[in-house]
């Protein structure tokens, strides 16, 4: 028995943690975030790492890895508030490619770092008013709301029945949508008789994709809620009031010791839930849905307790706190709220209607 | 990510399930601790290796080389036949580990032989009403004379001192020591004179502790475990045992499987609460965190075996998992409304009122053991790496 990572698995967290550390620190991130840089060389310099052929088979140029391993990967992105669009083009892009068979191509593309699928699934797990996409003769009709990882090559499109639809950027209007996070860009998708590939009509896929997107936010918001920990922890130790490290002071350390008592055992929790996708299908929605809602609830009390052991400047821009205080802000809310997650729960155990 | 346990320990499992489904009619069900039922149980476990499993031969144990999966898998199939898997206590699990790190030879075989069989019962003579998270202030004195230790002082949170033949007790022997350097770690028996009890009544109404009062109490000089003023070094060896037996997340898990059957069976309006979007989101809240400390559970199990660090992943299991305990038995009076309130006598009760008991009881478990700051301190110095709070003047000095 051995839960946790292998040796293999290490090695490849440091490596993409010092390759992030040396090559995308927060300058960086700042000037994507600022628009002074486009996010693509980020792209471009992962996938000659692996990280975009991670879930990609070895058949098809990829690596062959599990979803585990994609969850170290999002982990450190999280943990670097990294500008990629990891989730939709190395996560549920490939996912659902898979699972619709036949794509080789395609996934070729993926694995290169060639091809960005965009996630448009928010409809199909809580459609919002004026928001919704109906499916008939090989069309889609209606409108996709907060697209994940917008100003991709194509799409991703859940329809009210869950099916599966894929339809490229250049067939449609679509427009980005400001939002409270720069390192993730969104949109919106206005689709009218737009042509579309049929994926799946199979809502098990949907189900399956909409997953393993959940865990990956999880794995996500546990590296940038570390991330804040470390920072508060290094901060405390540094700054000084009355004469001593204010890390010396029960009411900040015990602010401390309670955000790493919420975070340590979710890190099992991730692991888990990325052995589960592959390893334990009878268990891997229960622990995506537990592990997406759980995370969100912890990332938020660490973002707003990190935050508040830096006083003041935790407020300013000049630390970049914020970076990931919003990181952690928008994996709570992207494909699904802990509220609705934790419904699916419910369901998925017999617990709800 | 490997979690099966291998084939050898699933033969292992198979053979605690025949034993248990074998020898059941034989275990005890709510009997005494002493009665002839429990102890002829207890002696007939520790032969076959379910109990005392890795306690030398020589001191009345089975032998057996210590196995974290073994002993894991034991545990888990006594607990899911719910069948007695033999004697706890803080005898078995405190002062036995404790006597085979640093006690005596002589000690040993006087001492563990009978307490894993169940016929020696401790009590832990530790907190003092002024020595409660500051333990190694503690003042209960003990005076060589002659022979004999000479003990005076007060304990308090004995919890089966009523109940026990002997009782292990932090002393001071040296005085004029830094008080981490002065306490020594007694053996003696509970029915020596000078020895009173009194019931300690908590907010449960049930005397789940005790107070314990020592005037000039006798004690033979080699009933010392360590050296004079060694006692400190000793507790502390202990007090991780009892850090880690508490907020198990295992118990935790079939505590949540009873509120789930409890939000099914209680209506309001005719509605299953579990029915009833509040309450059904506040139970999937806890079943997110129950899950989150299962699996650092078995995180922590894997870096037993695999001798990794996890170390932080340990620190914060007490806290974790008691406060945590204490909000899901508040759901559960939740979820009865006015009737969660019934305890003692009444006609409406529900599970014998052990929902108010058990979120009562777990309030005590955030204070006991280290209380939850404390917890917070040890995470953050020894976690986290953060400065300890600089000492304040003594007082002494400061009144002078």
């Amino acid at each position: 028995m051995d839960f946790g990572l292998s040796e293999e698995q290490t090695l490849f967290q440091d490596t993409l943690n010092s390759f992030l550390t040396d090559q995308v620190g927060l300058e960086r991130v700042r000037r994507i975030a600022g628009g002074e840089e486009s996010a693509s060389a980020v792209w471009a310099e992962l996938a000659e790492l692996g990280v975009s052929a991670l879930l990609v088979p070895e058949e098809h140029g990829g690596v062959g890895l599990k979803p585990l391993d994609a969850a170290i990967a999002a982990e450190c992105l999280g943990y670097h508030a990294t500008p990629s669009p990891f989730l939709g083009s190395a996560v549920m892009g490939p996912t659902a490619l898979l699972l619709a068979g036949g794509q080789g191509e395609r996934l070729e593309r993926l694995a290169a770092g060639e091809l960005r699928i965009g996630i448009a699934l928010g409809e199909a797990i809580a459609a919002r008013a004026e928001a919704g996409v109906s499916a008939a003769d090989g069309k889609l009709n209606g409108k996709a709301l907060y697209v994940l990882d917008y100003g991709a090559d194509e799409y991703l499109v859940a329809d009210s029945d869950r099916g599966l639809h894929l339809v490229a950027a250049g067939d449609l209007e679509h427009q980005p949508l400001s939002t409270v996070e720069k390192t993730r860009p969104t949109g919106e998708l206005v689709l009218k008789d737009t042509p579309a590939i049929h994926l799946s009509a199979d809502p098990d896929h949907f189900q399956a994709v909409l997953d393993a997107g959940r865990v990956m936010l999880a794995a996500d918001t546990l590296g940038a809620a570390q991330n804040m920990l470390d920072q508060a922890v290094a901060y405390a130790q540094e700054r000084e009031q009355f004469n001593r490290p204010i890390g010396s002071f029960q009411a900040v350390k015990h602010m401390c010791a309670e955000m790493a008592a919420h975070l340590e055992p979710c890190r099992a929790m991730v692991w888990y839930a990325g052995h589960a996708l592959s390893e334990v299908p009878e268990e891997a929605h229960l622990t995506a849905c537990h592990a997406k809602a759980h995370l969100a609830e912890v990332g938020t009390f660490i973002a707003r307790t990190a935050t508040e052991v830096h006083g003041g400047m935790g407020f300013t821009d000049l630390l970049g706190l914020h970076y990931w205080f919003k990181r952690i802000g928008f994996n709570r809310q992207a494909l699904g709220a802990p509220e609705l997650v934790r419904e699916e729960a419910a369901r998925a155990q017999q617990l709800a209607a | 990510m490997d979690l099966s346990y291998g084939a050898e320990y699933e033969a292992f499992r198979a053979e605690v399930r025949d034993f248990i489904s074998a020898h059941r009619d034989q275990a005890p069900k709510g009997e005494g601790m002493r009665s002839e039922k429990v102890l002829k149980w207890q002696k007939l476990l520790i032969e076959h290796g379910y109990a005392a499993r890795t306690i030398p031969e020589a001191y009345g144990g089975f032998g057996a080389e210590p196995d974290v999966l073994t002993s894991r898998i034991i545990a888990e199939e006594f607990a899911n036949a719910q069948v007695s898997p033999g004697l706890g206590g803080q005898g078995i699990s405190m002062l036995v580990p404790t006597l085979l790190e640093v006690g005596s030879e002589e000690q040993r075989q006087a001492f563990i032989p009978p307490t894993i069989h169940g016929e020696m019962v401790w009590c832990q003579g530790y907190s003092e009403p002024g020595a409660g998270s500051d333990l190694a202030s503690l003042r209960t004195a003990a005076v060589l004379d002659g022979d004999e230790w000479v003990v005076n002082g007060q304990k308090i949170w004995t919890s089966t001192a009523h109940l026990a033949d002997w009782i292990f007790c932090l002393v001071r022997t040296e005085p004029d020591a830094p008080k981490h350097q002065g306490i020594s770690f007694l053996l003696f028996r509970m029915d020596t004179p000078g020895i009173e009890i009194r019931p300690l009544v908590d907010m449960t109404g049930t005397a789940n502790f005790n107070e314990v009062f020592f005037t000039d109490v006798r004690v033979p000089k080699q009933q010392i475990v360590g050296a004079r003023g060694q006692g400190w070094q000793v507790a502390n060896s202990i007090l991780r045992h009892e850090r880690a037996s508490l907020g198990d997340p295992n118990i935790m898990l079939s505590r949540l499987n009873a509120l789930i059957k409890l939000m099914q069976s209680e209506t309001i309006d005719g509605r299953r609460v579990i029915d009833l979007p509040a309450y059904r989101d506040r139970l999937m809240r806890i079943q997110g965190r129950v899950m989150a400390l299962g699996f650092n559970d078995m995180r922590l199990l894997s870096a037993r075996i695999n001798q990794k660090d996890a170390s932080l992943a340990g620190m914060v299991v007490k806290l974790q998992g008691t406060e945590l305990r204490h909000e899901l038995e508040q759901l559960g009076i939740d979820a009865m409304g006015e009737l969660g309130l019934a305890y003692g006598k009444n006609p409406y009760l529900r599970d014998h009122g052990n929902w108010q008991t058990h979120y009562m009881y777990y309030l005590g478990l955030i204070i006991g053991g280290g209380t939850s700051q404390i917890q917070k301190n040890i995470i953050s110095e020894r976690g986290l790496g953060l400065p300890r709070e600089p000492k304040v003047a003594a007082k002494a000095a400061a009144s002078a």
